[in-house]
Formats: C-alpha cells, structure tokens, sequence
C-alpha cells in the first residue's frame, strides 16, 4: 500500500477528501447510469406541458399542500393497476418541477384521477368533501371558490419552467394569459387553447373572476391523461 | 501512539496495537459463521447479478438471464386476476339478466362484482349503497324515473340518459320561465300546487289557479295527480321522493329553468357483464321490481 492506514488516519484533510471519493463511487453509479440508459424515461406520445391554468392549480394543489395526504404514483403491483389504472411512467412527471410523487396516502392516489369524475363533482367534492363522501376525512376548500386566482406573474413563470426544461414554445408562453383565461370560461371557445394543448378540459368557472378553485379542477381533470396508452407498446414500458 | 501488537495475557488474543489513554484494544477476529455466511453472499450476489436486471451498460443495462421486470410481473398479475374473473364473467354475459337471479351462485357473483363496479364508478354522484343527493337520484327506494325493472336498469346502465348515446334515453322540460310561456308569477302559483304534496303549501292558500296551470302545462307528462310518466321520463311530483332540495324555491327554479341529470353511457367503458352485474346490485338495493 502507498499510503499507509496510519497515514490517513493522521491527516484529517485526506481523510475526509478520500472518505468523499470512497462515499460519492455508491451514489454515482446508481446516479450516472440513469441519464445514460435510454428506457429511463420512456418514450411514449402525448405528454405536453401544463397549461397556465392547469400550472396555477398544480400551485395551489402544492400550496394547499395535497401531496401530504395524496400520493401520484401508482406502484407498478397488480392491486394498483387494478384500483387506479395503469402504473405510473417516469415520462408522466417530465414537466413536472417538482413531481408530487408523495409518499403517504391519507386519501386516495390521484396520478390518474382526471377524467375519473365530472368538473362538476370536482366542485361539490372540493367545497365540502363529506356531502359527497361520508366517510371522508379530507378538509373542506370552500374558501377557493371565493379567492380569485392571481395569475400576473403567469407569462414570467412559463419563461422560468422553460428555463429548467419544460418545452414551452414563444407562442404558448406569449398567450399564457389568454390560455388560462380561455380555459377557466366553459362559454369561451377553446379552439387555440386545444390546439396549443391538446385535451384541455375548461372549467365552469363562474365567467366573472378565474378563481383558485378553477385553477385547482383544471390541474386534477388533466392528471393521468396525456399519455397515448393506446399507441404504446406494453413491452416497451417494461424495464 | 505506540504500535506494538501484543498478546492480551487474559483472553489470548492479539490487540490492535492502538492505546489511549492506557485503554488497548482486542483484535477479535470475526467468528467463522459469520464470515462464511458473508462469503456466500458474495457468492449469491453473482448468481443474483447475472439472473436479474443488474449492470448498466452505457445507453442499455443487462436485463437478466430470467428476463424479470417488475412492470412485467404487474400486468401479469393483472391478466391473471381477469382470467380468474373470466370464466364466471362470460357466463354472466350469456346468461339473460332474469335467470342470473335464479342461480345463486352466479348471483352472489354478480353481485360482488356489481357492488364493487359501483363504488368505483356510481358511487362518486349516487352515494354509499345508492343513497342519492340533490340532483342524482336515490336508487334504494321505489321511486323510479325510468324504471326499476332489471331489464330498465340495464338499459339505463348501458346507454345513459341524456348522454349522446344515440338509444340513451332522452326527455326534455320546457324552460317555462326563460322561454316565456308561464309568467313568473304563474311559476309561483303552480310551485303552490306542487308544494301540496311536499307538504309545503297552507291549507289557506288557493291553490285554483296554480291547478289550472299545472292542467294545462304539466298533467302531460307528470300527470294528473303529479304520478309521472316513466316512458317520458317525467319524475312523480306527489312523492317526497324527488331530485330537488325540497323547497319551494327549487320548484320555481325548477319550472323557470329546469335542470336535467346527466348519466354517462357506461358501454364505453363497461363490458356488457359488469353492466349487468351493475343492474342486478342496484335491484338489491331494495327499490328493485
């Protein structure tokens, strides 16, 4: 041995610089190999970014803090896929900074939810859970209903997402406003908006102010469904 | 910090040749178990290594001799609990709803499969065992909209109503307020009429004009005595069994600008068994005829 144990154990700097190196080689080969094997994230069609309406909500939904009680992952276990649908895939939290995996489920798995029940179940269940689901233990959000969204800042956060690798073009960060507009008003015509994010679900609303609650059913009526599943090939999600 | 390695005179084993303070150490070896033990699982590492996904391999990794994947092992799983259900599910799929009930253990089938097809999906808008809410009708009592036969129910289940199914079944309320046809205060005097049976209205109050109304406007499809008309859709308005909160302003919002239920057509997203497992749950549910 060139260097002696007696020697290192005397010399606090190397000590400590070859305790890093010795500790870094069992993070970086469990680390590296995921940015270098393709199947990582998997490629499959459909996933977009989120649309100003449905990021304000993933706001509020992180705001409210959600995630404490309601996991987004469903495990790849037969029980799962049996309850929510189809396991979660890495390329469904792409664009999301960051993803709301969570790790405890007070209330149910929400990574599929959208489109599971009616925007206007959504409302109902938001406002006062327990009218709907006796058994619920989920706090009333009424209050949402009544705070109007403030989205001035909306064009500025599109810019910053796309400055950590969220794929927004100029002409979606340029209508962000009209985007989120367009969306929380049943009445508008989503025309453009569906165009620039295809399966947009618009809200009701109540045509007047956007409100925290619109932003909120916006985000969960999209969680789940991007994904082409009919277009992709089972065998090459396995890994 | 001297070094010296020394038999420890009391135990017979060497120490480590460290002293602080005067304390030195043991170098007890490792006992013999343990350290074969720990050798055979570096052995089984190997076997594990090559068996299961394990190395990277820049842009791929190996994917193991026995080709497991958890993902795999999941669908797998999945297929093997619709494979266990399909056997009894085809014979629910050809058996006619009617005869399902005479087989009990098909029924008890059905019924499990039924009960919890309708917590996941009915569940949401109908309530715990179908006991309804404003504007989604209760389905353990008698009182029926479009029927609570076994066969209307799966008719229901399957197309819908009002839900772009081209057999869903559709009716329609005149918007009597918005359209113009009853003035408001017309709307006012049939809620009158109306709120007889809900035990809303006064015996003090005249009820004549509001009657006339209703005569000429409702008896049609409600009828005479507020009995509905299940082919046309029309709800019974003489049993406090109804969709409303039970106010006398939700008749006149009703009249003035009605508001009609939505129920998705479950084909698209329900094979025909589960369907009629769905419908022979919600006939247990106690309103059944």
């Amino acid at each position: 041995m060139f260097i002696k144990h007696a020697t290192i154990e005397r010399n606090a700097i190397l000590l400590l610089v070859l305790a890093l190196g010795a500790i870094s080689v069992g993070g970086l080969v469990e680390i590296i190999p995921l940015f270098t094997i393709e199947t990582t994230v998997e490629h499959v069609k459909g996933m977009r970014p989120y649309t100003p309406l449905e990021q304000e909500g993933r706001d509020i939904y992180i705001r409210e803090g959600c995630y404490l009680c309601h996991s987004q992952m469903i495990r790849a276990l037969k029980d799962e896929v049996e309850r929510y649908g189809h396991y979660s895939l890495a390329a469904e939290s792409m664009y999301d900074h960051p993803f709301q995996w969570g790790s405890r489920r007070i209330g149910p798995d929400l990574a599929r939810v959208g489109g599971k029940y009616s925007s206007d179940w959504h409302y109902a269940h938001l406002k006062n859970p327990q009218a709907l689901v006796p058994e619920s233990l989920m706090p009333h959000y009424a209050f949402l209903a009544d705070s109007a969204l403030s989205y001035d800042n909306i064009t500025d956060k599109l810019h910053t997402l796309r400055a950590v690798g969220v794929p927004y073009t100029d002409e979606q960060i340029t209508n962000a406003r009209l985007d989120l507009e367009t969306q929380a008003n049943a009445l508008a015509d989503p025309a453009a908006l569906l165009a620039r994010y295809p399966k947009a679900v618009s809200v009701p609303g109540n045509a007047k102010t956007v409100t925290e609650l619109d932003a909120l059913v916006a985000y969960l009526q999209v969680l789940g469904t991007e994904v082409d599943f009919a277009g992709t090939n089972e065998e090459s999600l396995q890994q | 910090m001297p070094t010296k390695i020394e038999k420890d005179s009391h135990t017979g084993t060497e120490t480590t040749g460290h002293v602080w303070d005067g304390i030195r150490e043991l170098n007890t070896p490792l006992p013999k178990w343990w350290l074969y033990v720990f050798l055979a699982t570096v052995v089984w590492s190997a076997g594990y290594f090559l068996l299961y996904p394990s190395i990277p391999l820049g842009g791929h990794y190996w994917k193991g001799l026995w080709g497991y994947s958890s993902r795999g092992d999941a669908m797998a799983g999945v297929a093997a609990i619709h494979e266990q259900h399909a056997a009894a599910m085809e014979q629910i799929a050809k058996t006619p709803i009617a005869d399902v009930e005479k087989d009990p253990k098909l029924m008890q089938t059905a019924l499990v499969a039924g009960r919890i097809t309708f917590a996941n999906n009915c569940q949401p808008c109908h309530g715990q065992n179908g006991s309804g809410r404003v504007g989604y009708p209760a389905l353990g009592d008698d009182v029926w909209l479009w029927g609570g036969k076994l066969a209307d129910l799966e008719t229901t289940l399957t197309h819908g109503i009002r839900s772009g199914d081209p057999d869903a079944r559709v009716s329609q309320m005149p918007a009597f307020g918005t359209d113009g046809t009853l003035k408001p205060e017309q709307i006012q005097q049939v809620a009158d009429y109306v709120g007889i049976w809900w035990g809303l209205t006064g015996k003090d109050v005249d009820t004549k004009a509001g009657a006339a109304i209703y005569a000429e406007n409702c008896v049609a499809c409600h009828g005479e005595k507020g009995e509905g008309n299940r082919d046309a859709g029309a709800p019974p308005l003489n049993s406090k069994v109804h969709l409303l909160d039970g106010t006398r302003a939700s008749i006149v919002a009703q009249v003035t600008h009605p508001q009609m239920g939505v129920m998705p057509n479950w084909n698209t997203r329900l094979d025909p068994a589960t369907l009629k497992s769905v419908a022979l749950y919600v006939h247990s549910l106690g309103g059944g005829e």
